[in-house]
């Protein structure tokens, strides 16, 4: 009996991981989420260790330690807008396991067939979400070049390297021995993570993770295969069904494919369709107009961009959001899909400003209420603003759904300049009538609003 | 095909559908903290790396990757866990 008792401990794990992700569906019970989530890797890991199979236990238990001493000061000391960073980098690290776990199981008996099978998904899933994780950080960190590496037959270098290593894997499944064959193997695999991020735009990250996401979890699918445990089947089923759904969001979002994403090389300059407009007038406005347009105002939206974030704008905007309040003015956010740089890290953002999370609205809930606003206020969001997303078929951005911020009565944008945004599209918002563009920092701009607003 | 295997096949074609719907109902307000909630769940490949490093007889080869391996998986589960409770506390209704 004793022997069966890392079984029980298996199914309560698996009870454990579904509810903490049923638990995570609103706000109000979510902490008690990540509370099962943390008791059901307990009990996955307790319950391994008393496996009959597990004999040694000095070394993992270092070994846990060790980790356990990088992982938590990672945790409290990443700021809030590194969150897609240390993301990415602990998608690298789980990715790792699994491929290292692959590699080991490879050496150790040799499979065959099905099993085999399962171990070259896993292992290939590994290294590469592993090297491409790494890459993702890199890009996200500014320490790889944020915008897009390109060279020509680029794909066609891709394409042949992942058939080069699938043929491999064949290979291998079929001829299982131990040979060069893994080694080569392992080798394309590193390589390829590399070069799929490589020609993928800082814009894009969003997408790129959530997938990497979810190709992690397909990794420790593929290693609960191997290894015939269904606990790591469950979680990472969970986990790729997570990721997936997310990325597909993402697309949607910037009315992108998945191929485009990953072999279209966004965020180059754009030709053409950009610089037309540029010298048309902009009707600009000071702080002092703008604090008086708010204070008469029943009704305003604020629109934050990542570059709300970049400036640290978060804890002026809500001290605006405060002192409008308390004039009676109803002030709320609404948030684009990929405002921020992974899925939901605006509302993260806000959150940590003591923003509440039932003013915060996501895009179509808000959209049929920007024709009663008074005041739309933008700061630091360009393209998901931009009215040619609806209307200008040769814009790039065409189709992609928006915030229709132009229908407010008044629309504010706070920018440090008229200079084009990531994605060089001019932005036609700008030069309507009723746009007063408020050009500055977006945190002093703020604050200086909130000082300018009329005593009560 | 082995009995094992079917088995597993058969949890595969539960677990999949159950992730897509448990995930479709989570707020995009929580899709930052739901990635961070299941890469850390994801990291539960540490059982593998456990079994691989602690298995009698396991060579110096298969307990050097097995222990690197719970070293990264134990990273990944600490900081995705730690890093998702954080980011929930922030998140609150009404004003204080």
């Amino acid at each position: 009996m004793i022997e069966q008792i890392w079984q029980v401990a298996y199914i309560f794990a698996a009870l454990s991981i579904i509810g903490s992700i049923k638990w995570l569906s609103s706000p109000a019970t979510a902490r008690q989420g990540v509370m099962a989530g943390q008791v059901g890797m307990l009990f996955a890991v307790v319950g391994t260790l008393l496996r009959a199979e597990v004999v040694d236990y000095q070394w993992i238990l270092i070994s846990i330690f060790i980790g356990a001493a990088i992982g938590a000061p990672l945790a409290y000391l990443m700021p809030m807008t590194a969150v897609p960073q240390l993301t990415a980098l602990s998608h690298a690290f789980g990715a790792l396991a699994a491929a290292l776990v692959g590699t080991a199981e490879y050496y150790r008996q040799t499979p065959t067939g099905f099993t085999m099978t399962a171990l070259v998904i896993e292992t290939v899933l590994g290294y590469l979400t592993f090297t491409a994780s790494i890459m993702a950080f890199g890009k996200l960190q500014e320490i790889v070049p944020t915008r897009p590496i390109t060279y020509k037959g680029q794909n066609f270098v891709n394409i042949a390297l992942l058939i080069f290593a699938v043929a491999l894997g064949v290979w291998m499944i079929v001829e299982p021995a131990p040979s060069w064959v893994f080694p080569t193997f392992t080798g394309l695999s590193l390589l390829f993570g590399v070069l799929l991020i490589i020609p993928i735009g800082g814009g894009d990250m969003p997408t790129v993770i959530a997938l990497l996401n979810s190709y992690a979890g397909a990794a420790c699918a593929a290693m609960g295969f191997a290894l015939s445990n269904r606990l790591l089947i469950i979680a990472g089923a969970l986990n790729a069904a997570s990721g997936f759904i997310l990325s597909v969001i993402m697309c949607k979002a910037m009315n992108r494919s998945f191929l485009n994403v990953l072999f279209g090389a966004f965020g180059q300059v754009q030709e053409g369709a950009s610089t037309a407009m540029s010298t048309k007038p902009v009707h600009s406005a000071t702080a002092e107009d703008a604090a008086a347009i708010m204070a008469g105002a029943r009704k305003i939206i604020v629109v934050p961009g990542y570059g709300m974030a970049v400036a640290q704008a978060q804890h002026k905007l809500r001290e605006l959001t405060d002192a409008l309040t308390k004039r009676g003015v109803e002030v709320r956010f609404a948030i684009h899909p990929v405002a921020g740089r992974m899925p939901g890290h605006m509302n993260v953002l806000l959150a940590e400003a003591d923003i509440p999370y039932d003013k915060m609205h996501e895009m179509e809930e808000i959209n049929p209420d920007f024709a009663e606003a008074d005041v739309a206020l933008v700061i630091g969001a360009n393209d998901v603003v931009n009215p040619a997303a609806r209307h200008d078929t040769a814009s790039p951005i065409f189709g992609m759904p928006i915030l229709d911020v132009d229908k407010a009565h008044t629309v504010m944008v706070i920018k440090r300049s008229m200079n084009p945004g990531f994605a060089g599209i001019d932005n036609e918002l700008y030069y309507m009538d009723r746009t007063l563009m408020l050009f500055g920092d977006a945190k002093s701009f703020v604050s200086d609003i909130v000082k300018e607003l009329p005593a009560t | 095909m082995t009995t094992e295997t079917e088995m597993s096949l058969y949890v595969l074609i539960l677990a999949v559908p159950l992730g897509l719907q448990l995930v479709q109902r989570v707020s995009p307000l929580l899709h930052t903290p739901l990635m961070s909630l299941t890469n850390a769940i994801s990291a539960i490949s540490v059982v593998g790396a456990i079994l691989v490093a602690g298995a009698q007889g396991a060579t110096k080869l298969s307990q050097v990757l097995g222990c690197v391996a719970v070293v990264a998986s134990t990273i990944n589960i600490v900081s995705g866990f730690l890093i998702t409770d954080r980011m929930l506390k922030m998140f609150r209704k009404k004003d204080k």
